[in-house]
């Protein structure tokens, strides 16, 4: 009786009723701040985004709305990622991989633009991201049922596990069990991944869901991940499908 | 690349009292902070930032008066945050054009124009 009552309250936490967007934690000038799109820094990127979609670049002087259309088209596709990626007709793609939205638009960008990748959090990089993010807004998060993704997120549970770092924390011991407890001054969030790219008013600029992570790991005294290690992206399917079903609300902003 | 979002009604009455929201995209690096090697960054701030109003040219191709007027402006230092967002109050009394600049370091200038319709 007392297990069940212990594996009650430990699943209570992720059940769908239970669970809390970050927002929910912030101030009231922050949530104002996010629900006002003329106020949302965020949206500078959406706009700048949105701009870039219809833009010609690379040796193919293709822009993104010659293959996909107008950006409207991109409606649901933010709620998707990470998946599974497309088979395409180079070789040198990975077909299959699980891989996150940043890095289909590197790929559309290397494969049919034919220009150099960005780098990761570059400024274009971020604005295409927050930009399809936005067509989501509203949707549930949405993974797709995939083997490969599956396998994915069944990794990304165990990273999530998984205590790391001199502090020896892992990302379910705050996030779980210490949810709605402080750290510092702040109070720590449920972290459902429902608002990336996220406007963070300590970076003052929009960064992505790796950058937020590899700030954690660092916290905890841990070696982050170089950016889009598959560790990385095993974590973001897994924190996908712990989301599923919660409403997206990029571009999110956080303290 | 330097973006900024204007919010503002498109028509108003004549004699009401409109909110003009501006925000604008930019690093407002204050000069004091050092980067990962050590070696300070150099300041980039946006300095000043007005409004200006145009008076639309009337149909006999005259204007009341010529060229713009101030209706808002600012200076900003160093303790301002980045991605600076103003929001200020304007009696709409004739339609035109509203002519935002933002000016900084570095020769940053960026401007921004949104035209207003008053309604008699």
């Amino acid at each position: 009786m007392l297990l069940l009552l212990a594996s009650g309250s430990m699943y209570a936490q992720n059940s769908p009723e239970m669970r809390r967007s970050g927002i929910t934690y912030t101030s009231p000038g922050t949530q104002a701040l996010q629900a006002d799109d003329s106020q949302n820094p965020g949206m500078l990127w959406v706009r700048d985004g949105a701009q870039r979609w219809t833009i010609p670049s690379g040796d193919a002087r293709k822009s993104c709305a010659d293959c996909h259309g107008a950006i409207a088209t991109m409606r649901g596709v933010a709620a998707r990622y990470p998946a599974a990626s497309p088979s395409s007709g180079s070789a040198a793609s990975a077909a299959g991989r699980v891989i996150t939205l940043s890095q289909q638009i590197n790929r559309c960008r290397v494969e049919q633009q034919r220009a150099p990748a960005w780098p990761p959090e570059h400024a274009d990089l971020l604005a295409l991201e927050s930009a399809i993010a936005f067509e989501s807004r509203g949707l549930p998060m949405a993974p797709p049922a995939q083997p490969a993704l599956s396998a994915a997120q069944t990794r990304g549970e165990a990273l999530y596990r998984q205590r790391i770092g001199q502090v020896d924390l892992s990302c379910h011991d705050c996030h779980d069990r210490l949810a709605g407890k402080k750290l510092g001054g702040n109070t720590i969030p449920q972290g459902h991944v429902t608002g990336y790219p996220i406007y963070r008013l300590e970076w003052q600029a929009v960064g992505s869901l790796q950058r937020r992570m590899r700030g954690c790991m660092t916290a905890v005294r841990a070696e982050p991940y170089a950016w889009n290690a598959p560790e990385l992206v095993d974590l973001e399917a897994w924190l996908a499908k712990r989301a599923a079903g919660m409403r997206i609300e990029s571009p999110g902003v956080r303290p | 690349m330097a973006r900024a979002l204007i919010t503002m009604p498109k028509s108003a009455r004549l004699g009401e009292i409109i909110e003009v929201r501006a925000l604008v995209q930019h690093a407002m690096e204050t000069g004091y902070r050092r980067d990962s090697d050590g070696s300070m960054l150099q300041r980039d701030l946006i300095r000043r930032f007005s409004c200006s109003f145009a008076e639309a040219v009337r149909s006999d191709g005259t204007r009341a008066a010529p060229g713009t007027r101030v209706v808002f402006a600012a200076t900003l230092h160093a303790a301002i945050a980045a991605n600076p967002y103003f929001s200020f109050y304007f009696r709409a009394e004739k339609s035109g054009t509203l002519i935002f600049l933002w000016e900084g370091d570095n020769g940053f200038a960026h401007r921004e124009q949104a035209t207003l319709m008053v309604n008699a």
